[in-house]
């Protein structure tokens, strides 16, 4: 295999690994503000991913920065292609990563709603513009000779892209709630199972047109790959799961639906990186986008020897975080008065429910 | 127009950026520290430290790493000629950065912000080292990619004309990225120990915890002179080595117009100067000064601005190769005036600290928390004189900026995007700024193990009735309030 093509799949398994990853904590992110029915709630949902989304964020800047160094010439198209789309972006990841942060940090109901509804808008823009973006790289945009983009902002919006958009936000949607109810205890966990089988079914229906288009819109054939069929099925497991109340499967399911709907939309751009409606002869390739050997070469060492460690330690704070969480008991829990200076009053140990993992 | 925009824009979000990146490490250090201590000694009162200081920490790693991204970004939204060119060089460094840096960085200070009761105390204390070191590690990449800006090196010319990486030990090894470097994590110890003192000043002044935060002042105290002095000298042989490299870059910073040839003197001050004023009046020459700062020796020769321009039309064509020699001129002292001035401040509060009359100097202490503004106006100056210094070159000797911008993005595009970002970070930074005044005056936590969520680092009142259990833990388990 061509270092290149190597690179390319990497390249992929980290946009799936941010897709999965982060896809939990975009989509704990969307439902905390509407699913829960009281602050401790809240709380509870924005605490369940609070010490592990910086980390899966991480997963999306190093699938671009891989992107920057293995393609360079793709990279500078992407980024420059979806400008405008790109500062909505940021602007969702600034006010979004400012807002696990100084959300707490005030006692007063005006910051602390504005930097919840900062969450939950940020949290469903990111996947919604992202998966945009994929979709137009695969259903293809105006790229002259130069590689350079030559439409305009509104030229983005292919309603292929969009309906991957809402593709890759229905599943960040069911992870969060699937992920969300592997997170809690009680009623709020049977609720969270419930609306991850709703959730499921709408994902089902989206996920299948999004295979569908994907597949009869680039004239494919009939012959479904097994990507695309993989996507359907985990989506149907995911949703079934958590209807017969088995979170962790539903959530692993789930995560594999994201596997089948990035893979196969990836597996379908290959050996092009984005493709030009004005001519194939301008289309993104691989090859054409791919950094000399050498730097693919540096790469690869640095790769194989650090990923694995990022992956050990990275798993090892999953481990340490994989508690449920509920909220304590009344007992020591009377809000002091307000305005009062004093800490927070102790808690009361051992009222925790527990409920085992 | 658009090449003047998009500078603009990376000039603008990168120096915010840098408001916060040098406290983040030189913070993470101190706070390390400051547990370490806790560790050794199992003194309460330095627990209490680190999480007060931890918090604040925490309110500025939220932005610095979020307007990271930004940059990260910039390259390809309003740099894209410049990505393709030399991304195959460039980026590998921020790859790089990504795969060693962030993910360390990112998954313990989750550890480390959500593991006060979880984790051992010893494995807890290793997550800080960790994020510490992180913060060092990326500092290194990001240097190297700029390094190579300023004195590219470790590549070949390939047969289209397009710089290709053929060695990539020599980004991590040209003397550019080794003296920047170390004087960037010098400069990150002044900022983050300087933060330290004005707030633990504050605090002293207030008659608030006097004993605890005098250990922080003495502390920060510690590191800050040697870290000064060091980043002093430091920035002195990145001028030499950068005189060697980009000798119009130091030239400028002179607005040393003709060449000396030996004995050059320094100007202290100048009225006037800039592009169309080649003799302005000069205050106060130090004889000598300049060959010495410039080559290390006092009769070095440092060459003049017209004779460099010359000689790069002769090597690369026609075309203005003078950058900004005002800015050039006043960034370079902004910075070095201000170090010794900051040098002097905190020998006066070394001393004030040995004769234990620190908590009796009212001057020192009510100048303190002001002092904290000198080592972001140094770091903002050092930025511009390295980059400003640059121009007109993206990178030294072999692509023009001009030639780096994105050929299909508008002027409208950059405009749009430049005025969001400044929207953007000015609210995101008064939040900062609040905060920070806000728990850098709150008073330092309670020190008994059961409320100990920490000083400064408790949640707003009413907290206490949402805090969550660890069902699996026996014992119950407050989340801290840091980051939720």
């Amino acid at each position: 295999m061509h270092l290149s093509t190597l690179w390319f799949l990497v390249d992929g398994i980290f946009w799936i690994g941010f897709f999965i990853l982060e896809g939990f904590d975009f989509g704990v992110g969307m439902l905390h503000s509407f699913v829960a029915k009281d602050e401790t709630e809240r709380r509870i949902a924005v605490n369940s991913i609070g010490p592990l989304w910086d980390g899966n964020e991480v997963w999306l800047i190093v699938a671009g920065a891989v992107i920057f160094a293995a393609f360079p010439s793709w990279y500078a198209t992407m980024f420059s292609t979806f400008y405008l789309a790109l500062v909505v972006l940021l602007v969702a990841l600034l006010v979004r990563g400012v807002a696990f942060e100084y959300q707490r940090k005030i006692d007063d109901p005006r910051w602390r709603s504005a930097f919840t509804w900062s969450l939950t808008i940020s949290s469903a823009l990111i996947p919604l513009l992202v998966g945009v973006a994929f979709g137009d790289m695969l259903h293809g945009l105006p790229i002259d000779k130069a590689h350079n983009y030559t439409g305009n902002f509104f030229g983005l919006l292919t309603p292929y892209g969009l309906w991957t958009g809402v593709t890759m936000l229905v599943m960040c949607l069911l992870m969060g709630a699937t992920y969300l109810a592997l997170k809690t205890t009680g009623e709020y966990h049977d609720r969270m199972l419930r609306l991850a089988g709703t959730i499921g079914w709408v994902a089902t229906v989206v996920v299948w047109g999004f295979v569908t288009w994907t597949h009869l819109g680039l004239g494919k054939g009939f012959i479904p790959n097994p990507l695309e069929v993989l996507a359907v099925l985990a989506v149907i497991a995911s949703a079934w799961l958590a209807n017969v109340k088995s979170d962790g499967w539903a959530f692993a399911s789930a995560a594999v639906g994201v596997v089948g709907v990035v893979g196969s939309l990836l597996a379908e751009l290959y050996p092009r990186v984005m493709v030009s409606t004005t001519s194939a002869a301008y289309n993104l390739t691989v090859a054409n986008t791919a950094s000399p050997s050498y730097t693919l070469k540096v790469m690869t060492v640095v790769a194989v020897i650090f990923f694995p460690v990022v992956l050990v330690y990275q798993g090892w704070s999953y481990h340490v975080f994989r508690a449920r969480l509920s909220a304590p008991r009344a007992g020591g829990a009377v809000p002091p008065v307000n305005g009062s200076k004093s800490p927070a009053p102790d808690s009361t140990p051992g009222t925790s429910t527990a409920v085992g993992p | 127009m658009s090449t003047d925009l998009a500078r603009w824009q990376f000039a603008t979000t990168s120096i915010y950026h840098f408001l916060f990146v040098p406290v983040t490490i030189g913070l993470s250090f101190l706070v390390a520290l400051l547990q370490t201590t806790w560790y050794k000694n199992d003194n309460p009162i330095y627990k209490r430290l680190t999480k007060f200081f931890g918090t604040l920490l925490l309110i500025n790693v939220a932005i610095g790493v979020v307007t990271g991204l930004v940059q990260e970004f910039e390259f390809g939204m309003n740099w894209s000629a410049y990505s393709r060119e030399v991304g195959n060089i460039f980026g590998g460094p921020l790859a790089m950065e990504g795969l060693l840096a962030f993910f360390l960085e990112s998954t313990f200070l989750g550890l480390w912000i959500f593991g006060w009761d979880r984790l051992s105390k010893k494995a807890h204390l290793t997550c800080i080292w960790l994020v510490a070191f992180a913060t060092t590690i990326s500092a290194a990449f990001i240097m190297a990619a700029n390094s190579w800006m300023q004195h590219p090196v470790g590549y070949v010319m390939n047969a289209q004309h397009q710089p290709v990486l053929n060695n990539i030990a020599a980004l991590f090894t040209s003397p550019e990225f080794l003296w920047s470097y170390v004087h960037v994590l010098l400069a990150s110890l002044v900022t983050g120990s300087l933060v330290m003192l004005a707030v633990s000043a504050w605090q002293i002044r207030k008659k608030r915890d006097v004993d605890a935060f005098r250990r922080t002042a003495t502390v920060s105290t510690i590191v800050l002179i040697p870290a000064l002095i060091l980043a002093l000298f430091v920035g002195s042989e990145l001028g030499v080595v950068e005189g060697t490299y980009q000798p119009m870059k130091i030239a400028a910073a002179e607005a040393q117009w003709n060449t000396c040839n030996s004995h050059c003197p320094f100007s202290a001050v100048q009225i006037g100067g800039g592009a169309n004023d080649q003799n302005p009046t000069q205050i106060l020459k130090i004889p000598s000064l300049l060959s010495l700062l410039a080559t290390n020796h006092l009769d070095g020769q440092v060459k003049g601005i017209n004779q460099l321009q010359a000689q790069y039309v002769k090597e690369y064509g026609p075309g203005n190769y003078v950058p900004n020699v005002f800015i050039q001129y006043w960034s370079m002292r902004v910075m070095a005036y201000l170090a010794a001035v900051m040098l002097l401040f905190s020998l006066w509060g070394a001393w004030l600290l040995r004769k234990h009359r620190l908590a009796e100097s009212k001057w020192f202490l009510r100048i303190a928390p002001w002092a904290v503004a000198a080592p972001f106006l140094m770091n903002t100056a050092g930025w511009m004189l390295a980059e400003n210094g640059r121009q007109p070159w993206i990178v030294q000797g072999l692509m023009k900026t001009v030639d780096g911008v994105s050929p299909n993005v508008t002027s409208a595009e950059i405009w749009i995007s430049l005025i969001v970002f400044v929207l953007i970070y000015i609210v995101l930074g008064a939040a900062d700024a609040f905060l920070m005044i806000h728990y850098g005056r709150k008073e330092l936590g309670e020190s008994s193990e059961g409320s100990d969520d920490g000083g400064g680092t408790d949640g707003p009142p009413g907290d206490g009735s949402v805090d969550m259990h660890d069902s699996e833990s026996d014992q119950s388990e407050r989340v801290p309030a840091l980051i939720y």
